[in-house]
């Protein structure tokens, strides 16, 4: 197993950090308005004046041989964010030529080793780095699960040390030279999110992927997802929306099972004006072929399903390539 | 770090369960509001407090989408309630945003001086039943509202929920060992997501799979409650409820009454009473 390495400069602190609280890290630590009158001042002023942040540079080397870097979005849960993310590399991973990374930015709930059928693999490290689990000759991936004693382990951790595991991510796997690298994030607008664009805002992000339901309760909260990316000035590359209609197995019959009672994905993306690159509908073989972490398009391409990923894979595609222009 | 008191806002409550799951979307917030629903139906005076900071669903869940927040002249917060009767409230981070598509991008300190605050300020009154709705995973707002419980012997413990793919199983068996870290106890695990009936042929599917649920609960030898398949009729009440109420006057209680859903749900409620020890229910009503 793999140590994970605290963020530098922890001092113990006398008191939980108050609610605007710079970070001990940050170059206001001890200057902020929040910093008056809190007890840990004089430990956060005491702290080494720090320039940029000197792992920046390092994680700038490791990226710069990655032609693309696309993050996987959504603001809800379980709408398929790392569904899609296997899908796509499996997609871009079926071209020879081309080398492809995975790498899984949910700390608390890593579901991508199941999906890419490497569970019970382990992460090895060199002088070099970590070294990513193979999955296929060119698709690589790297996760949080690698290195938890065992799968069912909860890790509870605050914000502030998920983002030294990020960090620690960026900067010392070992991808060596890939063509695309898909990120997986959890569901919600918080610290990991944050961390991963501050991180890699100088190698530069291609864009996002937002991925929806129907329903308005999911488009709620994708809504608020958007508004991130507008703050945080990641580029929107399309929408998909996953789960749309159901065609029962028996009788050939179509349902609606989420409804998309305010139009939907695509309306949402016509109002917002983000490219819709199509629906996935619901196929029970999506769901048979992730729990058993084989690709849904080797088995089954002559599926609607089918079609339909491989359609928003070649728009979103299209898009990073008239981006990069 | 918190004080070793129990919140002022939480001593008239009489009982405090948590929702939880390791993996999100699969129906935390719709079921905890079929189990508030269906504690109301028993007669219970119910509150709910969202701690999904960035993610709120339970405005929109329970219709409540243009509620707002009053101040109370002790400076505390007026939880918005369903209507005159009182018997439902909801506190949630929904009705602070200007826009709904505002987002809230906070880091963790913010998010748990939110959460303390929620549990400080919000003035319940007395409730039978506080249900608490939290984001997916294991990190800050989950730390913050188990240290803020910590105290507290009212809380019963937590319902966790699951959909019956493996994918799901590994992130709720993460969730269960958060609750032993923190000593929540599991009052049991439901099955959401658990097949759906074909409307055109009556025929069940089981989209994502079937009896994970159950699987699990046997495998961590926790208590299982049931299975809860998919209604698109429960998606239809809640899309449509605000338009309901306003032409027909129903209440989403009276709207989820008429749902096939309730009677199933019933049955899991009392499973959730009684795993918590509170046996009769009927006896303890609040006189009003």
């Amino acid at each position: 197993m793999i140590s994970v390495t605290q963020p530098t400069q922890q001092k113990e602190l006398k008191e939980p950090e108050p609610e605007h609280c710079p970070g001990p890290e940050s170059n206001d630590a001890g200057k902020a308005d929040a910093c008056a009158g809190c007890a840990n001042k004089e430990i956060c002023e005491s702290l080494p004046k720090k320039g940029p942040d000197p792992d920046l540079p390092l994680i700038n080397e490791r990226l710069n041989d990655i032609e693309h870097k696309i993050l996987v979005l959504s603001g809800k849960g379980g709408v398929g964010k790392s569904t899609f993310t296997s899908m796509l590399s499996w997609a871009l991973a079926s071209y020879e030529e081309l080398e492809i990374g995975a790498m899984d930015l949910d700390i608390c709930g890593p579901s991508l080793p199941k999906m890419l059928g490497c569970e019970k693999e382990t992460v090895h490290a060199s002088n070099s780095g970590w070294t990513p689990v193979y999955v296929a000759d060119n698709l690589g991936m790297m996760s949080i699960q690698f290195m938890l004693p065992n799968a069912d382990s909860a890790i509870i951790w605050r914000g502030a040390k998920k983002n030294g595991l990020i960090k620690q991510f960026l900067k010392d796997v070992d991808w060596g030279r890939l063509d695309y690298l898909v990120i997986d994030t959890p569901p919600g607008t918080s610290d990991e999110h944050l961390s991963v664009t501050t991180y890699m805002k100088e190698v530069g992000i291609d864009g996002a992927l937002i991925v929806t339901t129907p329903q308005e309760v999911a488009l709620l909260d994708v809504r608020k997802e958007i508004d991130f990316c507008k703050k945080a000035g990641i580029k929107i590359l399309g929408l998909v929306e996953n789960m749309s209609g159901f065609v029962c197995p028996n009788c050939g019959g179509e349902s609606k099972i989420f409804k998309p009672t305010t139009g939907g994905g695509e309306k949402l993306a016509k109002d917002l004006g983000i490219r819709f690159l199509g629906s996935v509908p619901l196929d029970v073989r999506i769901r048979e072929s992730c729990d058993q972490g084989e690709s849904f398009l080797d088995l089954y391409p002559d599926s609607p399903a089918c079609d339909a990923i491989l359609e928003v894979v070649d728009g979103l595609l299209d898009e990073v390539d008239k981006n990069s222009q | 770090m918190s004080s070793e008191e129990v919140p002022k806002s939480l001593k008239k409550i009489k009982h405090i369960i948590l929702v939880l799951s390791g993996k999100g979307g699969v129906g935390k917030s719709s079921i905890t509001t079929q189990l508030a629903l269906s504690l109301i139906q028993k007669n219970y005076k119910v509150g709910v407090l969202d701690i999904d900071l960035t993610g709120p669903s339970l405005p929109r869940m329970l219709g409540l989408e243009n509620g707002k927040v009053h101040q109370s002249s002790n400076n505390g917060w007026i939880p918005v309630f369903y209507d005159q009767s009182q018997q439902l409230s909801l506190m949630s981070l929904g009705f602070l945003l200007n826009d709904r598509g505002n987002s809230v991008v906070w880091r963790g300190p913010k998010k748990t001086a939110m959460i303390k605050q929620f549990l400080k300020d919000v003035e319940w009154g007395s409730l039978d039943y506080l249900l608490i709705d939290t984001p997916p995973g294991t990190s800050d707002e989950h730390i913050a509202i188990a240290e803020e419980l910590r105290y507290c012997t009212n809380v019963e413990g937590a319902v966790i929920v699951t959909t019956p793919q493996l994918v799901s199983i590994n992130d709720v068996k993460k969730e269960i060992n958060f609750c032993k870290k923190v000593n929540f106890k599991v009052l049991g695990v439901v099955e959401n997501m658990s097949g759906f009936i074909c409307p055109h042929c009556e025929e069940c599917t089981n989209i994502f799979g079937a009896g994970g649920g159950k699987k699990l609960a046997e495998e961590v030898q926790l208590p299982y409650l049931g299975n809860v398949p998919i209604d698109p009729n429960f998606v239809d009440i809640i899309e449509k409820q605000t338009e309901l109420r306003k032409t027909e006057g129903k209440t989403l209680v009276d709207l989820y009454s008429g749902c096939r859903l309730s009677t199933m749900f019933a049955e899991i409620t009392d499973k959730v009473l009684l795993n918590a020890g509170i046996e009769d229910g009927t006896a303890m009503q609040t006189d009003n």
